[in-house]
């Protein structure tokens, strides 16, 4: 126990330090990712709703594409034809091969993955708010995105919020994917951590402890932004539920 | 998606045109030269990812129902600690439960003579073991939520009708219970059975040759990058495709309650 608390000491002999680093590096890439991915949603969704027929299929191909192959996989492909369509770009530009840091590739990866998901989330939530407010907006004359803005999105919120909650818990667990690639998030400290001290067990766990305070800490923060979302409606279940 | 006039409308057969001259591109210009000399391992890598996938999915569901189970009714001594494992593996990533599993625990094991010198010791020296128990585990958390709702959403007075016939309670369970939960879980059961598939990959970072790591190893070995992920790719939405069918066969042949 004791040689277990000074392997995980923060300062340099202990590798404690290096888990809280790689956590950073796991949640900025999460944080980013389900932005990006988000962003990918919204325009999606609205996509899939008021788009024509040839935007709606091109959608419907890049959500179920997305959602039926493995993360590791995806990560792979969009890693590569990211990297090679930036070198291609820069040397097109007259410069070299450029270095991609890694939180940025991280976020361009898991971004275009939870993307997928959050246009199916998010367009659940736009077909969940009654028509008649939508309808209101337009018979007031508001612009599309003045309606998007003042209207759908506040009004879909409550809808979303469940599902987005779910998705970024699983940003987070994504982001331990990227160790695969080699991007030093938290999972690939661990290991790096783990198979120089031999310690496999005590880091594998410690970094585990680590996620499910991430995830828990995540439960309860999306519990109060549901609460707030939903102010002033009826509560849509029993409580307990 | 019903019927044949859907596909043939104007845009779509543009696209689907597009679509196949892609194919076609890709058939001729890109390198296929490796895949005689990788197709028996290929279909090898097939098997073992379908072999797991199936393996832990009914492993997993198996241990999905007590769990469920104890979490709805379950005394708390029982509930509790079901409530804490599906947190904890839902809490948490699957890439970090089986390296816990496979390094943690495979480095924990020959500390202790007793184990060294068990029968099973041939096996927990492999790598399969480790990845059956993560991935039946992982399925096991996830769907033991599920089953927990499933459990919970079957009527009151059915059970309570059941016991006044004077049924035993492991025959009301059997007979009443447990099919009507199954029947209202499949849905999700078989979004499960997706994901689960798509955590089979990761079993190839323990040194398990299915077909993710055959396609991570003609990378290695050829240096081509696009080709076997595009057609690693095609191979799991061909398997989720037809996972998704059959599912959905499944729920069809279920009566639905009607009123």
């Amino acid at each position: 126990m004791e040689q277990a608390l000074d392997l995980l000491a923060l300062s340099p002999p202990g590798w404690g330090g290096n888990l809280l680093r790689g956590l950073n590096h796991s949640l900025q890439i999460a944080f980013g990712a389900f932005g990006f991915g988000l962003l990918i949603g919204l325009l999606g969704a609205y996509g899939k709703l008021y788009g024509g027929p040839v935007t709606r299929d091109l959608l419907a191909v890049y959500t179920t594409v997305v959602r039926a192959v493995p993360e590791l996989v995806l990560i792979l492909i969009l890693y590569y034809v990211g990297s090679d369509l930036i070198n291609q770009a820069s040397e097109a530009l007259g410069g070299g091969r450029v270095e991609i840091s890694g939180v940025a590739a991280g976020i361009w990866v898991l971004g275009v993955v939870q993307g997928a998901y959050a246009t199916e989330i998010l367009r659940g939530a736009i077909k969940a708010v009654p028509s008649g407010q939508i309808e209101a907006a337009r018979a007031y004359g508001m612009s599309p995105v003045l309606m998007m803005r003042r209207v759908t999105i506040p009004a879909m919120m409550s809808f979303a919020i469940p599902g987005l909650a779910n998705l970024w818990l699983i940003a987070t667990k994504d982001t331990a994917l990227l160790a695969v690639v080699g991007f030093n998030e938290l999972t690939q400290e661990t290991r790096q951590a783990a198979s120089s001290t031999r310690a496999y067990f005590t880091f594998f766990l410690a970094a585990g402890v680590l996620y499910l305070m991430v995830s828990l800490a995540s439960g309860r923060i999306f519990g109060r932004i549901e609460k707030w979302a939903r102010k002033g409606q009826p509560s849509l279940r029993k409580a307990g539920a | 998606m019903s019927g044949l006039r859907d596909w043939l409308k104007p845009h779509r057969i543009v696209m689907i045109a597009l679509f196949v001259a892609l194919v076609v591109w890709c058939a001729f210009t890109l390198r296929w030269d490796w895949i005689p000399k990788y197709t028996p391992l290929a279909l090898q890598g097939i098997w073992r990812t379908l072999w797991i996938l199936a393996v832990t999915s009914v492993l997993g569901f198996v241990l999905a129902i007590p769990l469920g189970l104890a979490q709805a009714i379950g005394p708390w001594y029982l509930a509790y600690p079901a409530r804490v494992f599906c947190t904890v593996i839902r809490g948490t990533p699957l890439l970090l439960q089986l390296w816990l599993l496979y390094y943690g625990l495979g480095s924990l094991f020959p500390q202790y003579p007793w184990i060294r010198e068990s029968d099973l010791w041939p096996y927990l020296r492999q790598a399969w073991p480790y990845a059956v128990l993560g991935l039946t585990l992982s399925y096991a958390g996830y769907e033991g939520e599920v089953m927990r709702g499933a459990f919970a959403g079957v009527g009151k007075g059915q059970l309570e009708a059941a016991n006044a016939f004077g049924m035993p309670r492991f025959t009301v369970f059997r007979r009443i219970w447990l099919p009507q939960a199954i029947q209202s879980a499949l849905p999700t059961l078989g979004g499960e059975t997706i994901l689960q598939l798509k955590a089979t990959p990761l079993v190839a970072t323990i040194a398990i040759v299915d077909i993710y790591a055959v396609a991570a190893r003609v990378r290695q070995d050829t240096f081509i990058v696009y080709e076997p992920l595009i057609l690693l790719a095609a191979v799991y939405l061909a398997i989720a495709g037809i996972l998704a069918f059959a599912f959905k066969k499944l729920e069809e042949r279920v009566p639905v309650k009607t009123g």
